[in-house]
């Protein structure tokens, strides 16, 4: 981001909305609000902790992997959908249905095919991430200009070689934007499905805080989760911000 | 067309047998627009061939019917003798707008004709600098394509197409995106080069001086649906210098011919 004057703003805002919450739970207004300096307070009391340690394991291993799947087969298959005309007409849309579908429904399905493991949270990943990936991996194909398309040809590139070599490179400002989105959609994925499976990791200790009225520990991991989310879009942003210069010559 | 024009020393020459021959080549567009209509035509071997018409007059879809990016309607092409049945590496193609992968470097984009028929990467980078220093870019290497300009680009385009050592260049209207004193010099470096390495060139461009100033043969095709209207060889001596050539009688004589030629297909 350019704009440090932009940012500024933004902070005060936060610190704003955080005097106000500090003030709130002073009032001792209801017991769901504990004042913010005790819930931050609780913060640095739970993070060392082991249980929270293999909440984030779990949930971190989840979403890698979960992430891994729906990149993998989300842009292979945005490509396709943008460079072949039946792939497009079979599943764009079944895409467009799934993008914009309520998934949290779909949980319970998987849960009742995979039990209630992390094989179930790692599928809630993918089922939340990969449509927005193959979406925008599909724009970027369809983006492409058509010259260079006929320049792989003419210098005799395989169907294989156009793809790994031109289309996908060509492709890479859509795809990135789509692994962003699919990521941060990803994030949502692992915490609703372990919120549903709830015995297990970030999911467990919701349950426990929760069924225990434990509200500074709850909001306390809620922080925790928030920041996490918005670190991982501002590492791809960053990533993005490389790639941007080539995305304007095409 | 006026019989002067076609005058000249070098007929004969043009006979030396044809590298790139177009048989009854039509081609109708899904929509029914029909581009070219039953097209016959030589390219000889070792020339500079232009191919000029009124917009729209389908000099690139033929252009690229040739280079086997689209496929005819009805007729053959054949290259060397055998039939085109898609893109081939006898062949190489210079495109409009340059079609450089942005996210490469100079170095890599020259070398990538190469690099995809899997030649090592030593070795192709050597023959690529050497063909980045043939077109006049040697320190451009590492620079990736937005760090140049237009005619820059197209110079990477051209090496590129050099370095798949090619026998036959297809130039599609190569200069059109590049500034008027930048073409003038691109025109005299073309030249230079083609003089020295025996290539056959098909050069498709709009401009009628580009076209009698650089070429062997002139081919000039009607309004779509195209056909050859008529075939022009300008009898310029290609050993002056550029200066002298733009200013040759014949040179002259041979962009006024060609323009009262082109008038009729005007509005």
């Amino acid at each position: 981001m350019t704009a440090f004057g932009y940012r500024v703003p933004q902070w005060v805002s936060l610190l704003v909305w955080a005097a106000a919450w500090e003030a709130a739970g002073w009032t001792d207004l209801t017991l769901l609000l504990p004042p913010l300096s005790g819930v931050i307070a609780k913060l640095f009391e739970i993070v060392p902790t082991e249980h929270f340690a293999d909440a984030l394991l779990l949930t971190a291993r989840a979403f890698a992997a979960g992430t891994l799947v729906a990149v993998a087969v989300g842009v292979p298959v945005g490509m396709c959908m943008g460079r072949y005309e039946t792939a497009d007409r079979l599943l764009l849309p079944w895409v467009n249905m799934f993008v914009s579908a309520p998934l949290t429904a779909l949980v319970p399905v998987i849960m009742a095919l995979f039990g209630f493991g992390e094989t179930t949270i790692v599928l809630t990943v993918v089922l939340f991430a990969v449509w927005i990936v193959v979406l925008d991996a599909r724009a970027g194909a369809r983006s492409l200009p058509a010259s260079l398309e006929e320049m792989a040809r003419s210098y005799g590139a395989s169907v294989w070689q156009a793809f790994a070599k031109v289309y996908v490179w060509a492709a890479l400002p859509e795809i990135l934007a789509g692994v962003r989105l699919g990521l941060l959609r990803g994030v949502k994925g692992v915490i609703v499905g372990q919120l549903l499976v709830s015995v297990v990791g970030f999911g467990h200790l919701f349950e426990i805080y929760q069924s225990n009225f434990l509200m500074e520990h709850m909001w306390a991991l809620l922080l925790v989760l928030f920041a996490l989310a918005f670190a991982i879009d501002g590492a791809l942003a960053a990533l993005e911000k490389r790639v941007e210069y080539y995305a304007a010559a095409r | 067309m006026s019989p002067d024009a076609t005058a000249g020393p070098r007929r004969p020459e043009a006979d030396a047998g044809a590298m790139v021959s177009v048989r009854a080549v039509s081609k109708v567009y899904p929509g029914g627009v029909e581009a070219l209509s039953d097209i016959t035509l030589d390219f000889p071997k070792g020339k500079l061939t232009t191919i000029l018409g009124p917009s729209g007059c389908g000099k690139t879809t033929l252009l690229k019917i040739v280079a086997g990016l689209l496929p005819p309607t009805a007729g053959e092409v054949t290259v060397a003798g055998r039939r085109v049945a898609g893109p081939g590496p006898e062949r190489a193609f210079v495109f409009q707008d340059f079609a450089l992968m942005p996210w490469a470097t100079v170095l890599r984009n020259v070398a990538f004709g190469i690099e995809l028929r899997g030649v090592p990467r030593a070795e192709r980078e050597a023959v690529a600098m050497r063909h980045i220093a043939e077109v006049g870019l040697q320190g451009f290497e590492r620079h990736y394509p937005h760090e140049l300009s237009g005619g820059m680009r197209q110079r990477v385009g051209l090496a590129r197409a050099l370095a798949v050592d090619a026998e036959v260049l297809l130039m599609d209207e190569p200069f059109s995106a590049v500034d008027e004193q930048t073409r003038r010099k691109f025109q005299e470096d073309l030249l230079a080069l083609a003089a020295g390495k025996g290539k056959t060139l098909l050069f498709v461009t709009h401009s009628i001086e580009e076209a009698v100033y650089l070429s062997d043969r002139i081919v000039l095709l009607s309004r779509r649906p195209s056909r050859v209207s008529s075939i022009v060889e300008p009898a310029i001596p290609r050993d002056a210098p550029p200066e002298a050539i733009r200013r040759h009688p014949a040179y002259l004589d041979t962009v006024e011919a060609i323009w009262r030629g082109l008038k009729q297909y005007l509005d």
